[in-house]
């Protein structure tokens, strides 16, 4: 049976993780605010490049740009796998590793070549310790993510792209909804959709400098850059997220354990002096 | 009739740079600087490396840009850039670094570099010390 000095080191244990798990929790939460905060400050900019790019686009015949034409048949897919460098997430990297692999068997069960770009350690070890061909990683860029990582990434896909490596190239990453809620998105990258102006009444006869196609064909790639930096930083506020909420939950739990070893540490100690006084009497009424 | 204004926004993937009403703009378009004021055809620029001069109550405030987009409407014009500042907010240590590094790279002109990138960054270093300069 644990004696009362070793429920007692067990509490001081306990305390002190939960210690580590409730610092770790606003640790997460201030990064959190901050990524949600660059989330912010994108949007316009994102929003806009979209605007005009649907705008151009709908002067140009779509098939004569390489971003925006639809190849005629997809037989190798590159996925990007955006996952998290760190764990202690929660559920969050499971998740979305669970996805790409379902999205890859399904490829590969329609017989496509499947190659897997992955950004993030948690997916690279996953997918590198598995049967598939990992053509690129990207492993680190979340310590201090910014906009030179999206670009560089892009560039890499989309040469590739450009050259015919694949013919389609999906994103697979997680979106943080709101504190707590996550979504997981697979989205395809390239052939880029131009998305179509909603604003039909405004149809304004615009000018272009220069022509159209080639405007076109400077916009695309803006495009795909800010796209996968939103990618990037939906995920890494995402894994914030999705961490604040697992420190919290842990946090919790050892509160609860706490609360329980104190009540045996109590009990416990309550019965040795029980033990203690029977002892006594038992040995005063011996000696009458 | 009185001074009819531009609203003008200026928008990076990293905040709204700009966003007021001027009196006139000049930026650098793909083919040549060119100037903007209230009542412009509707239009869709591309834009270059280059200085951006907005007139503001008579007064100009320049602009170092690295490129992007312009959609102009009668009274609106919006730039989307992936880099802007101003003037006054240009970091030229950051710039001459980084013109020393575009250099070193051009001069050494091994093939595991990208040339074009190499030029793109040299040309974005000087034109931030040239708008720098001219504060």
């Amino acid at each position: 049976m644990a004696t009362l000095r070793d429920i007692k080191r067990r509490i001081t244990s306990v305390k002190k993780t939960q210690q580590i798990t409730k610092a770790m929790k606003m640790v997460a939460a201030a990064k959190l605010r901050k990524a949600q905060e660059r989330i912010n400050q994108t949007r316009p900019y994102a929003e806009s490049l979209g605007d005009v790019l649907a705008r151009v686009a709908a002067n140009v015949d779509s098939d004569l740009n390489p971003y925006l034409k639809k190849p005629e048949t997809v037989e190798s897919v590159c996925l990007v796998v955006i996952t998290s460098d760190r764990g202690l997430c929660g559920s969050f990297n499971t998740n979305i590793i669970r996805t790409a692999r379902q999205e890859a068997d399904r490829l590969r069960a329609e017989g496509k070549t499947v190659k897997i770009v992955a950004v993030g350690r948690k997916g690279y070890e996953y997918f590198h310790r598995r049967d598939f061909d990992v053509v690129a990683k990207y492993i680190n860029i979340f310590r201090d993510l910014n906009y030179e990582h999206a670009k560089e990434i892009a560039r890499l896909v989309v040469r590739a792209y450009l050259e015919g490596e694949y013919d389609q190239v999906n994103l697979i990453f997680t979106a943080a909804v709101s504190a707590i809620k996550a979504d997981l998105h697979n989205m395809v990258y390239l052939p880029l959709s131009a998305g179509h102006s909603d604003e039909q009444q405004h149809d304004t006869d615009y000018l272009f400098e220069p022509e159209p196609e080639v405007l076109l064909r400077e916009l695309c790639p803006k495009n795909l850059n800010i796209q996968m930096w939103r990618a990037l930083l939906d995920s890494y506020a995402a894994e914030e997220s999705a961490r604040m909420v697992a420190m919290e939950s842990a946090t919790d739990n050892a509160q609860e354990m706490i609360d329980g070893l104190t009540l045996h540490y109590n009990k416990v100690r309550q019965a040795a002096i029980t033990t203690e006084i029977s002892e006594i009497v038992g040995g005063a009424e011996a000696l009458k | 009739m009185a001074a009819k204004k531009l609203h003008l926004d200026v928008i990076t993937p990293f905040e709204k740079v700009f966003s007021g009403e001027i009196d006139a703009i000049m930026a650098p378009g793909h083919e040549g600087y060119f100037g903007v004021l209230p009542g412009h055809a509707p239009m869709m620029m591309q834009l270059s490396i280059g200085e951006m001069k907005l007139k503001v109550d008579n007064k100009d405030y320049l602009y170092a840009t690295s490129g992007g987009f312009a959609e102009i409407l009668p009274d609106k014009i919006t730039i989307l850039a992936e880099a802007a500042e101003s003037a006054d907010k240009i970091d030229i240590e950051r710039a001459t670094r980084a013109r020393e590094r575009a250099e070193q790279r051009l001069a050494r002109k091994s093939e595991d570099i990208d040339l074009d990138r190499a030029r793109m960054a040299l040309a974005r270093a000087l034109n931030r010390l040239k708008v720098a300069s001219r504060r």
